[in-house]
């Protein structure tokens, strides 16, 4: 649906001409996130530079029932950014300095715009870190990853987006900027109310400004690589290691499958004849970290890992944790379509999941490659397939439905890191219960009344 | 036949990019712009919706695939395995085929220089001896002086400056067609002399083939040799760069060289795809299958053959040079590696890294010519990168970048001297015997 004239010229008053795209070649290449299959033009796309260019736009779309879609650098990989029919795109990208850097405080303020990896590369200029890393880290944005509460694969040891986000500035539906959290350390002044809007997906406001928590670089770190005939023993090393009371950065798992198409892309020497890999990281005081690889080692042995590998050097090491990064993507070059998930279980259940998972491929006659955090119980089963055949998408949508019923029967969770966006909706309820299902449709009411921000995303 | 559209390609290529957004950070002109359109992603959704018939092929799209510098960094980034270079030069060709950029003076310098110029090497050199005359007879200083330029259009006066100084001797001179090494022969090659580096940087031709001798390669160089194609495929000229293709192949028949040697990144990257340009050519695809097996950069084949290590320097002092990147050596050939170990094997030369070594220039075949707005901004953030480095001398391997580079080093009043990595080896052999 067009946007009328009138409307545009609103908005270009607003944040610029040069900010304004509504012309079919500019705008077509916003109809899409980093998710399969899932497609739809915007109306417009807008991008503003302040938070006032923000609260104005809002409010006028309030006021003409425009609903808005909020967006980053579009990796997403559940819709969440994709538009709705007739929205306008709020496209924060060009929101994209780092505000200030404090390291007494051990605190960074930034607009959302500002890619994943530049908020890092700054703490690391003064010894500091910001450890969530997710795959797109060189690329999403900051703003997204909180709307998301992102992972990564560093989430075992240092946890999520939601574990570094100390503040946020937001503007609420009706065009209010409104302030959460602060930079102490301690906070209990009313309801956490910045955690309600870290995962929201874009849904109950849009984050202008964000507080980050850093932490001190680590001074040392080993990666390793172990290497198995069997699925299962990549499997117990996990709650192995987990059980002799080490917490590693990483470990992260990787089918053969996506071993091999990760191996085709970066050539890093990932093995491609085994069955499973365990990528495992391990950081900290240079003392704690050289013990812990040894244990680590010795329990992958014992565990049945037919090699164990340890990386020579820093750069051996970046270059496996990219290639790692780059998992998703890779599997994309043995089908026209890849269809990524997401579930999550405890990680007791892991090797019940896993082996669950191959069996419904095979059933189902449909290629799925995993990978994902096993240290987290966090799985990408991903499904490599063709979106033209519709006999195929079927079954592929079928595979998917088991799959989630089977997650969440094991006390597990339809999304670990991604978000519900489009993809999850329909096993949400489900998953929640019928009570915590409609409290969370009452909140979304009650900040949003008319709908306007992310319509039709988590849920209808 | 008519070329390749986007309506009529293997959809699968298209549907290869999951636009997971990998190629964002790696492309100069979304950096530039943060707009969705100018990247690599972008463009494809672009295409794909050309290929649906969601958009037709309008002068916007035109602009567009024109905006994009063709670089291709975008595709070693890629996970995904996105052949951008295919789909880039398809849609290329569907905006000419549909003329879709309009516009008469255009159509007459392409017809000029793709038509004609590029399809004839005696034309060429022809139109080269004119402008190292008019160069050298003091009739350009004639002309600027006077005032005569201004009659010029406006696109071509802008432009007049940058016409790089056109050498007195081409490769012809320069080069016997046959020359066999002083040793036993190792190996035959033959040696590809290029366009841009035939009249420009003949020396750099002199200096492949010294280099070639004297690792006991015999060398072919016919002194008349077609265009490799390479300007035609990326500007949408799809059947004239099969019409050289054929001819390359029938002046240097594959079978009979163990190596065919290119020192230009830009013309190695289309030399090496012959195959796939040719693949319904029945008469011509299983030579052009030999051909692309054996075309080699000249510093991928040194390496591969053992490159003997100078014994002196090319410097008379300790010298710090750094390596700029070509992007369709690095990107459209994957090639980083092998120059770098040329330069290191060089006495007395100490190798720094160039921060973004692989971020395009801003040469990029005619876009100086077609965006030099954007042209310019990428000089000059790749002459800040080099200045950086505190090197003396940047080492580069395709006539592009290596005039757009000199230039903006001049511009930026740098004392940093511009070459070949195998003329820095040339010149390291020729001071051994004194």
């Amino acid at each position: 649906m067009p946007l009328s004239k009138a409307v545009a010229d609103r908005l270009t008053a607003i944040v610029g001409e040069q900010s304004v795209l509504t012309k079919p070649e500019d705008i077509i290449p916003y109809s899409f996130d980093g998710t399969a299959a899932l497609r739809q033009m915007p109306s417009a796309v807008v991008f503003p530079h302040t938070t006032e260019d923000v609260s104005r736009c809002v409010t006028f779309a309030a006021a003409q029932s425009i609903p808005i879609v909020t967006r980053g650098s579009g990796t997403g990989l559940s819709g969440g950014s994709v538009p709705t029919d007739g929205s306008v795109v709020l496209c924060l990208v060009q929101m994209n300095k780092i505000l200030e850097i404090d390291p007494k405080n051990l605190v960074l303020r930034t607009q959302p715009g500002v890619t994943t990896l530049s908020i890092d590369d700054a703490a690391s200029r003064h010894g500091l870190f910001y450890p969530p890393d997710p795959g797109s880290m060189r690329i999403s944005s900051i703003g997204g990853n909180v709307a998301e509460n992102s992972g990564g694969l560093r989430g075992l040891k240092y946890g999520v987006t939601r574990d570094y986000v100390m503040a946020l500035e937001v503007v609420l539906p009706d065009g209010r900027i409104a302030r959460f959290g602060s930079a102490c350390v301690k906070d209990v002044a009313g309801y956490s109310m910045k955690d309600l809007f870290i995962g929201s997906e874009g849904s109950l406001g849009i984050i202008t400004e964000i507080l980050l928590k850093l932490v001190p670089r680590p001074m040392a770190r080993q990666t390793m690589l172990a290497l198995y005939d069997r699925i299962e023993d990549a499997a117990e090393t996990v709650s192995a290691i987990i059980a002799a009371r080490i917490i590693p950065c990483t470990l992260e798992f990787l089918d053969q499958m996506t071993a091999t198409c990760v191996e085709e892309f970066a050539q890093v020497g990932l093995p491609t004849d085994c069955a499973a890999v365990l990528l495992m990281e391990t950081d900290g005081h240079p003392a704690a970290v050289a013990d812990e690889a040894a244990q680590m080692t010795a329990i992958a042995r014992e565990k049945g890992a037919r090699d164990v590998r340890l990386a020579k050097n820093e750069a051996e090491a970046l270059a496996l944790a990219a290639a790692r990064r780059n998992a998703f993507s890779a599997l994309a070059r043995r089908r026209p379509t890849t269809i990524l998930e997401d579930f999550t279980v405890p990680r007791s259940e892991l090797a019940r999941m896993v082996t669950f998972i191959a069996e419904t491929a095979r059933t189902a006659n449909l290629q799925i490659g995993t990978f994902g955090h096993m240290g987290d119980g966090n799985l990408h089963p991903t499904f490599l397939t063709d979106e033209r055949d519709q006999d195929e998408m079927a079954r592929v949508h079928h595979a998917l439905d088991l799959i989630a019923r089977k997650t969440v029967e094991l006390g597990g969770t339809i999304t670990g890191e991604h978000g519900v966006g489009l993809a999850k909706k329909e096993w949400l309820r489900q998953q929640m219960g019928d009570a915590s299902f409609d409290v969370m449709k009452q909140i979304k009411r009650a900040l949003d009344p008319s709908g306007i921000l992310n319509p039709g995303k988590i849920f209808d | 036949m008519a070329g390749a559209t986007l309506r009529t390609i293997d959809y699968a290529v298209l549907q290869q990019c999951m636009h997971c957004g990998m190629c964002l950070p790696t492309c100069p002109t979304y950096d530039q712009t943060k707009h969705e359109r100018n990247s690599p992603r972008g463009r494809i959704a672009l295409m794909r919706a050309v290929a649906d018939g969601v958009l037709d092929v309008t002068h916007e799209f035109a602009e567009e695939m024109s905006y994009c510098l063709g670089c291709l960094a975008c595709q070693t980034a890629c996970p995904a395995g996105v052949n951008y270079a295919e789909l880039f030069e398809t849609a290329r060709s569907d905006i000419e085929q549909q003329n879709a950029h309009g516009g008469a003076a255009r159509k007459f310098w392409r017809t000029l220089t793709l038509g004609f110029l590029f399809m004839r090497p005696g034309a060429l050199r022809f139109a080269g001896r004119a402008v190292a005359l008019y160069q050298r007879s003091g009739l350009e200083a004639l002309a600027r002086r006077t005032g005569v330029i201004r009659l010029l259009p406006p696109a071509l006066r802008r432009l007049e400056p940058q016409t790089p100084r056109v050498a007195t001797k081409f490769s012809d001179s320069l080069i016997r067609p046959r020359e066999t090494p002083s040793g036993p022969t190792r190996y035959r090659v033959a040696l590809l002399t290029g366009c841009v580096q035939d009249l420009v940087f003949p020396d750099v031709n002199r200096d492949t083939a010294d280099v070639l001798l004297a690792n006991g390669c015999s060398v072919d160089t016919p002194p008349v040799q077609p265009c490799c194609g390479s300007l035609h495929a990326h500007n949408g000229d799809v059947e004239r760069a099969r019409v050289l293709a054929r001819r390359m192949i029938e002046l240097f028949p594959p079978d009979r060289y163990d190596a065919i040697i290119t020192n230009a990144g830009g013309c190695g990257s289309h030399l090496r795809r012959y195959a796939p340009l040719l693949r319904d050519d029945r008469e011509y695809y299983d030579r052009a299958t030999v051909w692309d097996r054996k075309v080699r950069d000249i510093q991928e084949w040194l390496i591969e053959i053992g490159c003997r290590p100078p014994e002196a320097s090319p410097f008379n002092e300790p010298t710090t040079v750094t390596y700029h990147e070509s992007c369709h050596l690095v990107h459209g050939q994957k090639i980083s590696r092998e120059p770098r170990a040329l330069l290191r094997l060089l006495p007395g030369v100490s190798l720094v890294e160039l921060a973004e070594s692989t971020w395009c220039c801003g040469s990029a075949g005619i876009y100086a010519i077609t965006q030099p707005e954007q042209a310019e901004r990428l000089l000059g953030r790749k002459s800040a990168n080099i200045v950086g480095t505190g090197a003396s001398w940047v080492a580069t391997a395709n006539p592009g970048c290596h005039l757009q580079i000199a230039r903006g080093l001049s511009a930026a009043d740098a004392r940093i001297q511009v070459a070949h990595p195998v003329s820095l080896v040339a010149r390291a052999y020729r001071r051994e015997h004194g």
